[in-house]
């Protein structure tokens, strides 16, 4: 049996997530599909389960077409997916979760499967505890045992150490292993490079939603880390470095939730006029450090400092941080820092710190038009944020930039913009902000994060996994460390 | 016991009185637990009686007016359905639009048979009526609207506890995207749910203009029992047995006024109408954070906790109010 996806392709209106992926897995093997997030992975197995309903192409098993409309017709041919979030549902009992979707079963005869099941792969599993008391480890096992006693034969797993603990893992891997002798096609979607290499006997990498590499085991992981994250000519006119000063932004210690894994043990320390990339992939903590810098998340454990004060641990900590004079830039703009439907004249106003009761419109008009001039921003000032195009949106905040801020925090400063708009706004970054001013980014473009920044910090799955001077490293160091691999850093 | 009434009377007037409330807020946990929020209920209750009414004083059968009942709610559960599952209106705003409407429709529609006589489902002796001591005979003689309403409770708690078609409706108001991604068809589940409990509300409604308020008029004397349902089922923890003692507890207030009113000649009677309402929401608060506490992460039950725990206590079906669309 093999399963063979023919020149899929998968647009989100104008947005295109996979384009011509043709790719073939065969029973007893496990397939690994590596790439960045965003790289269109989930959305293929999505297609696969008829989660997500495909442009175009074919799917084909044993040679012949499949329909795959539903989740319902692909779990008659056999298909059934772990998802990266797991698909469950928390009040109900492990006994619930492990039923629903089953057809025609009484509970005692599934109790029984169940405890089988459990016993087979030895996970430890109480058929009576609320799901939500359950790690998301077990949560996954529930899962796992589900669609092996549906008689699944094409498993798919979308990064399935996610959330689990390495002595979840040790559990999980053979079991895999052992599905996949027995005839099962397993497709193992991760972007963790260690886990693909000691699991997979093939692998496909994808890059921007195409096929950028296929191989078979024994994997290079060179070849690999450049067909994941492309490779970059050295660029010439890289930013000069600029001069440091006292520290600005002293955590330590820090514990908080958020993202996938949260934040553990950050003990971290920005100089004035440092330049920071916080580079990793999509969740792996970058946000959730940006926001407790801004007192937007509040910490469960540690201190943070802004500028020698502690920042307190209540929801006021975001205006204290303000007052500090610390600004923080979401990614998503219209989302968290602009009202959509409201004029840019009126942002400014609202920014504008009053004492009087009424405000005036002409003064908030001028104040607009200045920063519409100064930023060249493509806009009236009546127009509202909504009708700006993402670049100008940028460049809208930029000019509601407190011109004072000491320390300036940005979560993907370029997301969305063309590479013109984002160089514009590093410009405008490194070159008109005071030289004093420490900025703090983060991107998902390891190239941005290698040419604008002074200083690298890694993060993978909540930790800092790499803390480095941009001219002490290089391009495939930071690649392997936003992969998990400290081995082959 | 309160004022002239002995406590035979009292527990026989209150399971009367509480019937109706009981099926119409069964029907709506039926419905709340599969994730959608009917909010019209309070404009569907008076539509209903007033269809049940026309349809049993026209046909002379009470048995079509029951099902004109059911069938009036069913009619509103299309229109609350179709723009909540498949639209993806807002539940709230379709629910308090067509509340209003059903209200002022039933008004409308019901001008003609205002305070008219009909037929009326009465209270009937058990075939063992004889046998039993004198208390019992005054509180099992009861119209049958009382033995479905009690039926319902036990029906529904087997339904969501212990069957198939129970679980997959609960796994859809928990986590509808999960639920579809298990094969399950989330739209006509919440679809069926809607439909079954507007049915139910509609029978409620029924019960009231054939059985325990007679007749059709302005002011029906149904008024405010929806707003009450709903806020039964949420403070009732979408349980089948709470939301019922729930209904009980409100049907208490009210009788008990009747007879407070007899030892408080002075005070206006209108304060022993209107009373039940705040008490009951009063209460109801009281009730949900004694239990809220119970059900921390990390707690664990032992055996009898949890008996207890799957008798009383439940909580808001976590998709609730949201609508589903498929990516």
């Amino acid at each position: 049996m093999d399963v063979t996806f023919q020149h899929i392709s998968k647009s989100f209106g104008p947005v295109k997530a996979l384009t011509d992926v043709s790719l073939t897995a065969k029973a007893g093997t496990i397939h690994g599909l590596i790439g960045e997030n965003g790289a269109g992975k989930s959305t293929l197995m999505k297609i696969l389960t008829g989660y997500q309903s495909k442009t175009g192409g074919t799917i084909l098993m044993d040679g012949n077409e499949v329909i795959l409309d539903n989740p319902k017709q692909a779990a008659r041919h056999g298909i059934g997916m772990l998802y990266q979030e797991p698909m469950d549902f928390t009040p109900l009992t492990v006994l619930e979760n492990f039923s629903i979707g089953i057809p025609g079963h009484n509970r005692r005869d599934l109790r029984f499967a169940l405890q089988n099941l459990s016993v087979r792969f030895g996970f430890h599993l109480d058929p009576d505890r609320c799901v939500e008391q359950l790690t998301v480890g077990e949560r996954q096992q529930i899962e796992l045992l589900r669609l092996i006693h549906c008689q699944t034969r094409i498993l798919i797993l979308d990064e399935p150490t996610t959330g689990i603990s390495p002595a979840q893992k040790e559990v999980l891997f053979p079991a895999l292993k052992q599905l996949a002798a027995d005839g099962m096609i397993i497709l193992l979607v991760s972007h963790k490079l260690e886990e693909v290499a000691t699991l997979c006997d093939e692998v496909t990498v994808l890059r921007h939603g195409q096929v950028t590499h296929h191989t078979t085991a024994p994997f290079h992981f060179p070849e690999l880390l450049t067909a994941m994250f492309g490779s970059v000519p050295e660029r010439q006119d890289k930013a000069a470095v600029r001069e440091k000063g006292s520290p600005v932004l002293v955590m330590q210690k820090v514990e908080a939730a958020g993202e996938r894994q949260g934040l553990h043990h950050c003990t971290i320390s920005v100089a004035e006029g440092e330049v920071i990339g916080l580079a990793g992939l999509d969740g792996a903590g970058q946000s959730t450090f940006l926001r407790l810098a801004a007192g937007l998340t509040i910490p469960e454990q540690g201190t943070i400092q802004l500028f020698g004060e502690k920042l307190p641990k209540k929801p006021a900590a975001s205006s204290c941080a303000q007052a500090l004079r610390t600004s923080f830039i979401p990614a998503d703009r219209l989302e968290e820092a602009l009202f959509t439907d409201v004029s840019l004249s009126d942002h400014f106003s609202l920014k504008k710190k009053q004492s009087s009761f009424w405000r005036s419109q002409q003064k908030a008009k001028k104040l607009a038009d200045t920063g519409i001039s100064t930023l060249s921003i493509k806009g009236q000032s009546e127009n509202t944020a909504g009708d700006l195009s993402g670049g100008n949106q940028q460049r809208l905040l930029l000019a509601l930039l407190d011109p004072q801020s000491r320390l300036v925090l940005l979560e993907n400063p370029t997301r969305g913009l063309d590479i013109r708009s984002g160089h514009w706004v590093w410009q405008y970054l490194r070159n008109k902000l005071p030289k004093e001013t420490s900025i703090v980014f983060s991107s998902p473009e390891l190239d941005e994060i290698i040419h604008y920044s002074d200083r690298i910090l890694v993060f993978h799955d909540g930790d800092i996994v790499m803390d480095s001077a941009v001219t002490d490293t290089s391009h495939d160091a930071i690649a392997a460390a936003m992969a998990g691999m400290k081995e082959y850093v | 016991m309160i004022g002239d009434l002995s406590l035979p009377v009292l527990i026989a007037s209150v399971l009367t009185a509480s019937a109706p409330l009981i099926i119409i807020a069964l029907g709506e946990t039926l419905t709340e637990k599969s994730g959608v929020i009917n909010l019209s209920l309070d404009g569907v209750v008076l539509f209903s009686a007033m269809a049940a009414f026309v349809v049993a004083k026209t046909t002379g059968s009470l048995l079509l007016g029951f099902l004109a009942g059911g069938f009036a709610g069913m009619l509103t559960g299309i229109i609350v359905g179709y723009f909540s599952v498949y639209l993806h209106l807002s539940q709230v705003a379709v629910g308090f639009a067509l509340s209003l409407l059903c209200r002022d429709l039933a008004y409308f529609l019901g001008n003609p048979y205002s305070r008219v006589q009909g037929p009326t489902l009465l209270a009937g002796k058990l075939p063992f009526y004889e046998a039993l001591p004198s208390s019992l005979q005054i509180i099992l003689t009861q119209p049958l609207t009382v033995w479905f309403a009690l039926l319902l409770i036990f029906i529904l708690y087997y339904f969501f506890s212990f069957s198939k078609a129970g679980l997959c409706l609960r796994s859809v108001g928990e986590n509808p995207a999960a639920s579809f991604a298990r094969g399950l068809n989330p739209g006509r589940i919440q679809m069926a749910a809607v439909l079954a409990g507007a049915f139910l509300v509609g029978v409620g409604g029924a019960a009231y203009s054939l059985s325990l308020k007679p007749g059709w008029g302005r002011p029906q004397g149904a008024e405010g029992i929806g707003w009450i349902g709903l806020a039964l089922v949420i403070f009732g923890g979408w349980h089948p047995m709470r939301v019922a003692l729930g209904a009980m507890l409100f049907a208490f207030l009210q009788v008990s006024g009747i007879g407070l009113q007899d030892i408080f000649p002075g005070v206006p009677s209108q304060v022993f109408q209107t009373a039940p309402f705040p008490l009951m929401i009063f209460t109801l608060v009281f009730m949900h954070y004694s239990t809220k506490n119970n059900r921390k992460q990390g707690y664990r039950e032992n055996r009898f906790q949890r008996i207890i725990g799957k008798l009383f206590m439940s909580r808001a079906p976590k998709a609730i109010g949201k609508s589903y669309r498929q990516e």
